[in-house]
């Protein structure tokens, strides 16, 4: 569904992401994982056009990303940054109903039909409840929520997580994974995000990439990735992988850094 | 959040209070008019009362005027604030006025012979500010309020050296100038009503369908981007637009600071920072903002005209202060 080929990425001088190839298969939850810097974010980004990439192509449902407007990718794919802001007195409907604008013509409005997708949006995050308050007295979690929602209401066909847990404690960090893997097992949306948690990507996904120094490492399910070699190689920690009776997902345990 | 019927009313309710101040300000002066006297000389037809002659050559042209570039000054306020993703951007601050002010006086000091390209010259000297700021102000990660004051200084700086030079250049020509350049709606008559209105009532029709865009570019670039705009052509759009309002206004009445920076602060404290809402809303409150100001200034100290661009001056920079010890920025 969605293939990423020969893609190179540069920050000005700096080249960040060297000829790097991989490909999603539609109704997949991919995740990317690489230590500090290694180019996960900026690929993630170079996907979602926010960043120009020098070689190589991007293709969605076998079209070129170049050759499609920007609306046009708009309803197929959608991106969730790391750190949203919003102006302070927007109610999280009137967010939400934001995700139906690539839909729309410049001049049209919302129709019933737009309302309703933006209600299910809400419903689908659990914030139906909220849906009159302002953004701004809304938790970490339940903000996240809401432009998850807003996300939902573009309809899109691949959804991209850039670290969606990173600024949540640990329940809401489980609350936002636990909804991305409702909205894959539900609606087949395809899902490639961005983790830091070794443990996280592997209970949460069918396909790992592990990108170190812009260079793709591995590729395989959690359990073909997730071995000692790999971590010692990739973040120069000595672990230890467990499989457990209740999940079957490896478990990784971190011992210590490689002398 | 302020909710739709709410955000209805109080710009409801600020309409009628502009109403009211407009008709008020027609009858204050040195020859006072009641406002039944006002309301006869103004709705009934073909009837010739002897008020007509202040009425429609001298209060109604300059009401009229103070409403119309009080709206444009607003909302093109509002409008580069959203561009701008920051609170301070002001036509004033940013240098885009004093722009459009050096290149106008360019035209009436050096090429009188060609006073009619003033609109066209203030737009083009508006144009070159905007981008000066863009390129100094500009960083990676947005425009912060520190940068957008340091170009704002450095712009304008710039183009008070212009105009210094040429009024040392052209001394001789010079008094007719400085009463223009001053922000005085004093004198200027049906001559600049006639010369602002259809491009003000471009502006307005064009500053409704930047509604949705500036809604969408608040919300950051990448989720713009995200939602399948175009960020940069966006920005330069919208901020073409606001320039024009600014630049249309500066060829009008000369340079008139602070509306473009309070009235859009104000108009979000009341109705919310929905453009919906906020851009309608500063255009009414620009409006009457201006026209107190400039009734104010012609009536306080009578016989005296003090212009509305010093009142706003003297009003707007505490007030200014006042929203930077609040931390509103």
């Amino acid at each position: 569904m969605l293939k990423v080929d020969n893609v190179s990425i540069r920050y000005e001088h700096k080249q960040v992401v060297r000829n790097f190839s991989f490909h999603v298969a539609s109704g997949d939850v991919v995740s990317i994982i690489g230590p500090n810097g290694s180019g996960k974010s900026t690929l993630l980004k170079a996907i979602a056009r926010m960043l120009p990439y020098d070689n190589g192509s991007i293709t969605l449902n076998n079209v070129n990303m170049k050759s499609m407007s920007s609306r046009d990718i708009a309803k197929k794919l959608c991106m969730l940054s790391q750190r949203n802001q919003a102006p302070n007195d927007i109610s999280v409907k009137n967010l939400v109903s934001y995700g139906r604008y690539p839909h729309k013509k410049w001049f049209e409005r919302l129709n019933d039909e737009d309302m309703q997708i933006v209600d299910w949006a809400l419903e689908k995050t659990h914030l139906l409840h909220y849906k009159d308050r302002p953004i701004s007295a809304l938790s970490g979690g339940e903000s996240q929520r809401a432009w998850i929602a807003m996300a939902l209401a573009q309809r899109p066909q691949i959804l991209l997580l850039d670290e969606p847990t990173t600024y949540l404690d640990i329940s809401h960090q489980h609350e936002v994974l636990q909804l991305v893997r409702e909205l894959n097992e539900e609606m087949g949306m395809t899902v490639v995000m961005v983790l830091h948690d070794l443990n996280q990507a592997s209970s949460y996904s069918d396909q790992i990439v592990v990108i170190q120094e812009g260079d793709r490492k591995v590729t395989g399910s959690p359990d073909e990735v997730m071995t000692k070699q790999m971590i010692r190689d990739v973040y120069k920690m000595e672990s230890e992988i467990q499989h457990v009776i209740w999940d079957d997902a490896p478990r990784i345990h971190l011992v210590s850094a490689v002398k | 959040m302020v909710n739709t019927a709410k955000g209805r009313a109080i710009i409801i309710i600020t309409f009628c209070v502009m109403l009211i101040a407009a008709v008020i300000a027609i009858g204050l002066g040195s020859v006072r008019i009641a406002v039944p006297d006002i309301l006869a000389t103004l709705f009934t037809a073909g009837s010739e009362t002897k008020f007509d002659t202040i009425i429609f050559d001298i209060r109604l042209p300059r009401v009229l005027l103070a409403l119309i570039i009080g709206a444009n000054i607003a909302i093109s306020g509002a409008l580069l604030q959203a561009v701008m993703g920051n609170p301070l951007a002001d036509p004033g601050l940013t240098g885009v006025t004093a722009g459009a002010a050096a290149c106008v006086l360019v035209i009436m000091l050096v090429y009188p012979e060609y006073t009619y390209l003033v609109p066209i010259a203030a737009f083009v000297g508006g144009v070159i500010s905007a981008a000066l700021v863009y390129m100094l102000a500009w960083r990676r990660t947005g425009i912060t309020p520190i940068t957008i004051i340091l170009s704002g200084v450095a712009v304008n700086a710039l183009c008070g050296g212009v105009v210094g030079f040429l009024s040392i250049l052209y001394s001789d020509r010079l008094p007719s100038a400085v009463q223009w350049l001053n922000g005085s709606l004093a004198a200027k008559g049906n001559n600049a009503l006639f010369m602002v209105y259809p491009y003000a009532i471009v502006g307005w029709i064009l500053s409704i369908f930047a509604i949705r865009k500036a809604n969408i570019i608040r919300l950051g670039d990448q989720v713009a981007v995200n939602l399948g705009e175009n960020v940069t052509r966006i920005r330069i759009v919208l901020s073409l637009l606001a320039v024009f309002l600014a630049a249309i206004s500066v060829a009008a009445i000369g340079m008139i600071g602070f509306v473009g920076l309070i009235v859009p602060h104000m108009a979000r404290m009341l109705v919310g920072s929905d453009y919906k809402y906020m851009l309608p809303m500063s255009m009414i409150l620009g409006a009457l903002v201006l026209l107190l100001a400039d009734t104010g200034g012609r009536t306080l100290f009578a016989p005296l005209d003090i212009p509305a661009g010093i009142l706003m001056a003297v009003i707007g920079a505490p007030y200014f202060l006042y929203l930077m010890r609040r931390r509103a920025f």
